[in-house]
């Protein structure tokens, strides 16, 4: 299959002037052939979304910054954690803590003034993605680290008519491709259905070589960049596979899938969709935050505030924290974890706790309400935290953060 | 006629660490269904309750896809390399499998 050749983005047709100041910052790119001034004038008039400021997140926002690109926008709603440091570039000891996107910003603004930096610290949505791409970005790059957020980004990039550079990770295995583009496949080509979800969804169980985002991200950042400029031979339609272990490089054919569900001519979907339920998660948070299911409406509920005036007591209720464990890490009421998807063949581990009452909990009330229901037919005492978390934050402690 | 499959690292924890191993068939269906009695426990990774490959696991055939080269019949003559490329978005699944957690495409069905 001959390379396809890439195709500026519509966006990026206007060029910036570059001031003195940045003709000496940018001297040896001045003086690539293939970029020049044109081109480097190109890139200050270009936008770029990141989505994830993580492992992929940091080398691709430090490299697209370091080049030029006039506007980069990043999405993540995380803090900076110690564990992050092992490969997260854009983090340093002292931001430990700190809200991911402010620590990014100052360091991309101190490797390159120049730049414009867009902070969105927020879980990209449904509701939020087609806003977001929509705000004038000529490229998404997706650092993400789960299915569900890679189809939206994929999906939302489709619609939107944005070319998105894909790079994912896994121990030492890298992944690196540009879909959405006008004549190039897009994720769902790749991968129509994610899989199944398994028992437990996690980077920290699988591990990353901290170099390896390294690797992959710069990859991602040098395609941005060639599509941007429209040079080279971008990674439209093949799929570049690393490994660093057998430092093994090759690409794959992708071809397009003229009955793709999202990018083929009379599409089946053509909205964005319910990312957790398509990628068969518990989905009764829905985008918005509300509760879909209507499982609220048959379960007893108790408020944040009265469950806070009763935890401490001697016979107080027995908290069960319902969602996944990556959002325990993000913040935690010190219940017992067992992700509602889990719950039932878990159930014997809440034995002990019959004939006691069991408060329910997850992040809006969505999923702990049908845990709730789910365990009142098993026989157990349970009432549903109404409004989870985010309720708790709201009524008894603000410290804890509404993620 | 022996063929080379190269094993992705998701599921490297069902063919004992090996990142390649030698398959016998003269199609990608049958060298695959070789290399699922070597290793049985990477049958249910590949293979629905269809006996359809899964849809999230793509197999190759030098650096095309099967899908456009005919599938499972696609022939083998001994010198391309099958490859095996999973879905991953960066973290993984992982089961309990033995007392020892391992990266999975899928979970083991509830007991």
């Amino acid at each position: 299959m001959p390379p396809q050749t890439a195709v500026p983005p519509q966006n990026s047709t206007t060029h910036a002037e570059l001031s003195t100041d940045e003709l000496q910052r940018y001297s040896r790119h001045l003086t690539l052939p293939d970029v020049g001034r044109e081109g480097q004038e190109t890139l200050k008039a270009s936008s770029v979304l990141i989505v994830g400021a993580g492992g992929l997140g940091s080398p691709l926002a430090t490299y697209l910054a370091a080049a030029g690109v006039g506007r980069l926008g990043l999405v993540d709603f995380d803090r900076v954690e110690e564990s992050n440091l092992q490969r997260q570039v854009l983090f340093g000891q002292g931001d430990v803590g700190r809200p991911k996107l402010e620590a990014a910003e100052e360091r991309l603004r101190e490797i390159n003034p120049h730049v414009e930096i867009e902070r969105y610290e927020t879980r990209l949505t449904s509701d939020n993605a087609l806003d977001v791409i929509g705000d004038s970005y000529d490229l998404v790059a997706d650092g993400t680290d789960n299915f569900p957020t890679r189809y939206l980004v994929n999906d939302a990039c489709v619609m939107a008519g944005v070319p998105n550079v894909y790079g994912s990770i896994f121990r030492f295995e890298g992944q690196v491709s540009v879909f959405a583009t006008e004549n190039g496949p897009c994720y769902r080509c790749a991968y129509e259905e994610p899989p199944p979800p398994g028992l437990v969804p996690s980077c920290a169980e699988g591990g990353v070589l901290g170099v390896l985002p390294g690797l992959v991200g710069s990859m991602q950042a040098t395609e941005a960049i060639k599509v941007l400029l429209g040079i080279g031979e971008p990674l439209v339609g093949r799929l570049l596979l690393m490994d660093a272990l057998g430092a093994d490089f090759r690409t794959l054919t992708l071809n397009k899938n003229p009955d793709c569900p999202v990018c083929s001519d009379g599409p089946e979907q053509t909205e964005l969709i319910d990312y957790e339920a398509f990628c068969g998660l518990p989905s009764s948070d829905s985008p918005n935050g509300q509760a879909v299911s209507n499982a609220s409406d048959d379960v007893p509920e108790i408020s944040a505030g009265d469950y806070a005036a009763r935890r401490d007591d001697e016979d107080g209720p027995f908290l069960l924290d319902v969602r996944e464990p990556h959002e325990y890490e993000i913040t935690n009421l010190g219940g017992a974890l067992i992700p509602l998807g889990e719950l039932e063949e878990r159930l014997g581990e809440l034995d002990a706790h019959k004939g006691e009452e069991i408060v329910v909990h997850c992040r809006t009330g969505g999923r702990s309400a049908e845990a709730t229901k789910l365990l009142r037919e098993k026989g157990f005492d349970a009432k549903n935290l109404a409004g989870g978390v985010h309720a708790w934050s709201d009524e008894v402690d603000p410290n804890v953060p509404k993620y | 006629m022996p063929v080379t499959v190269r094993i992705p690292t998701p599921l490297r924890s069902y063919t004992d660490g090996q990142s390649t191993a030698e398959a016998e068939g003269d199609t990608v269906g049958t060298a695959l269904d070789d290399l699922a009695e070597q290793y049985p426990d990477l049958r249910e990774q590949l293979y629905g309750e269809d006996d359809q490959l899964r849809s999230f696991v793509n197999v190759y055939v030098g650096d095309e896809d099967i899908r456009h080269t005919g599938g499972a019949d696609t022939p083998l003559d001994g010198d391309e390399e099958v490859s095996i490329v999973p879905a991953v978005a960066g973290g993984t699944w992982v089961r309990e499998s033995g007392g020892r957690k391992r990266p999975c495409l899928v979970a083991a069905p509830a007991p």
